[in-house]
């Protein structure tokens, strides 16, 4: 079992107990500009009481409200060269990254997790906005690519949330890579009759939603979630013109044909469970028939 | 290309020694020419030696952001010009089947000294009126799935495909977010990668982002010597990173989008040498040179079954960026 790194346990405990400056007591809800106690908006899974926005959820608090009694198990990551192309803007990567794993404590944008789903065991991939905005470079790629193996190797659904800006710039043509790379790992999967879901969160763009983030057998996005190839920033650039309003979110998708379901944060864990039981039905049959 | 054309050839800043010095030999001829006796072959001799010398250090020598000029260069080959030049009955097929057909990504039928492929690409357009129908080689859902459609009917019919990439990137507009641009790539990338013929990519110009990848997921990835492939322009890269996009040639460098550095980094197979002075200077040799290329990369994988050369791009890519950087 060297590939379990860590054995989590319920993570409850450890956010009650998050730091109380008068910094993070409170929270300002970014859409409706409410003032939440800090602990009651964590406890709520991140979503405003006031308006049900969504606003973007640390790895850690969103595998403990998906997995079952929040148990689950850690895959260990591969390492990737660093810093290849000896990228520099106006700071060096390497000092970017640097910050980004200070911050977080994480390695870099994506972990992956084991266990169960309302019953149904599967392989859960979460990106991480908080690191260098979910950027997708090598270590991401490697990390779905490892994700999507373990999954092939238990027989069980691989299922992977997005959240990402895109492509990671300071590794170049590597990152841009990563789009045929994962998607390598996910054709292995359909190989092996494996389900492949993806849960679309805010936000998802560039590269990450030209990959990966778009090859789902199901897609499901959060309420209000940002989905989009070109930013509307870019749009706005090129055509010179305001965009329509909801454009490029979740419900727009949806009603566009891009997502089967946009689903409340709160009901994701039975409805992730429902579906993937619902898609291991038919291989379960199988195997009992031979 | 022939010295009476060279007034019509549009100069990049960098090559300005180089039309100057072509500007004199004109002269020199035409005063030749006039005086009728004066016998300038020696003076002209010296003064090509010359150019030929200037032009070798100049692109021996081209920094990244003087490549992306070329590789944009108005009279490089075109995907309208090399189909026409190295390929015979070509077919073009229209549409998506789903919503409209997009000039900006051209394909269809074709035959490729001798054998019957199915050639597709992104099309830039030659002037004004071709680039808007063309929309600038800036592809929309519909063109990456009119190639999804056209790599199925390849693997239908045992047909090798064969894919010249030249796009600034996939179009950014409301209408194809709306259509699912992202979808559009992520299958076209898919269908790449699944197809159960040879698939030969070169990017004969700019490979930009997602819009190229889509149409790149090859067993063989070649470069022309002064094209260029990128995550991001180096523009939008620096106006990110730099804040300010007076920094593209300090991006372009960072960035790694050399074909010589994307050999050195792996993520390419092999670079088509382009006619000195780059293929904008003998559109006809550089399209030559590419037609040997591709046949040769062909030539390698024929009689390798559909399910091997789904496998050796597999593992092409799940290798990429774990050795040799
Ligand atoms: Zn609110």
């Amino acid at each position: 079992m060297s590939w379990l790194t860590n054995y989590v346990k319920p993570k409850l405990q450890k956010v009650l107990n998050a730091r109380e400056t008068p910094d993070n007591l409170w929270h300002k809800c970014k859409n409706c500009g409410q003032m939440i106690f800090q602990k009651e908006f964590i406890a709520n899974q991140y979503v405003c009481a006031h308006c049900e926005h969504h606003d973007r959820v640390p790895p850690k608090d969103r595998f403990d409200a998906l997995f079952d009694n929040a148990n689950y198990t850690l895959l260990d990551l591969p390492k990737v060269k660093i810093d290849p192309l000896k990228f520099k803007d106006t700071k060096k990567y390497t000092d970017r990254l640097k910050a980004a794993r200070a911050s977080t404590g994480d390695e870099d944008a994506i972990k992956v997790g084991v266990g169960k789903i309302g019953g149904q065991e599967a392989v859960v991939g979460i990106q991480n906005f908080f690191f260098m905005g979910g950027s997708m470079g090598m270590a991401l790629g490697e990390g779905i690519i490892a994700g999507a193996k373990e999954a092939l190797r238990l027989g069980l659904p691989f299922v992977m949330h997005t959240a990402s800006g895109g492509a990671r710039m300071q590794e170049g043509i590597l990152s841009l890579m990563q789009m045929p790379r994962t998607t390598v790992a996910l054709q292995m999967l359909r190989d092996a009759g494996l389900p492949y879901i993806v849960v679309l969160t805010d936000p998802t763009t560039g590269g990450v939603s030209a990959s990966y983030a778009m090859l789902g057998d199901i897609q499901i996005a959060e309420p209000g979630a940002m989905i989009a190839f070109s930013g509307p920033r870019v749009i706005e650039q090129t055509i010179r013109e305001k965009l329509p309003d909801g454009f490029q979110r979740a419900e727009y998708l949806r009603e566009h044909g891009m997502v089967d379901m946009v689903v409340h944060r709160h009901n994701m864990r039975e409805e992730l469970g429902k579906v993937l039981s619902l898609l291991m039905g038919g291989r379960n049959v199988k195997a009992a028939a031979e | 290309m022939s010295k009476d054309t060279g007034d019509m050839m549009t100069f990049l800043e960098f090559e300005k020694p180089i039309a100057e010095l072509e500007g004199k030999i004109r002269e020199l001829r035409s005063f030749a020419g006039g005086a009728g006796q004066v016998d300038i072959s020696s003076e002209v001799g010296q003064l090509e030696t010359k150019l030929s010398k200037l032009l070798k250090e100049t692109y021996a020598g081209l920094s990244p952001s003087q490549k992306i000029q070329v590789a944009r260069h108005p009279e490089r080959p075109h995907f309208q010009d090399i189909v026409g030049h190295l390929f015979e009955d070509f077919t073009p097929l229209a549409g998506d089947r789903a919503f409209g057909e997009d000039e900006a990504l051209l394909g269809g039928l074709a035959r490729f000294r001798g054998q019957a492929c199915v050639v597709m690409g992104h099309e830039k357009g030659s002037d004004t009126e071709s680039r808007i129908r063309h929309n600038f080689g800036m592809a929309r859902p519909e063109g990456y799935r009119k190639a999804i459609r056209l790599m199925d009917m390849a693997e239908r019919f045992n047909l090798p495909v064969l894919t010249l990439v030249d796009t600034s990137g996939a179009y950014p507009g409301v209408g194809a977010e709306e259509r699912g641009q992202a979808e559009a790539i992520a299958r076209s990338t898919d269908k790449c990668l699944q197809v159960g013929t040879p698939l030969v990519t070169c990017i004969v110009g700019e490979g930009g982002s997602g819009g190229a990848v889509a149409i790149a997921a090859a067993n063989k990835v070649l470069m022309m010597e002064h094209a260029v492939y990128s995550v991001i322009s180096p523009e939008g890269c620096a106006s990110i990173l730099w804040r300010t996009n007076e920094k593209a040639a300090d991006a372009a460098n960072a960035l790694k989008i050399t074909a010589q550095d994307l050999l050195n980094l792996g993520v390419i197979d092999g670079v088509v040498a382009e006619p000195l002075g780059g293929a904008h200077r003998d559109p006809s040799r550089a399209m030559n040179m590419l037609g040997d290329t591709l046949e040769d990369a062909l030539r390698d994988m024929a009689g390798v079954s559909g399910d091997r050369l789904r496998e050796l791009r597999r593992e092409k890519f799940l290798a990429m960026g774990n050795a040799g950087l």
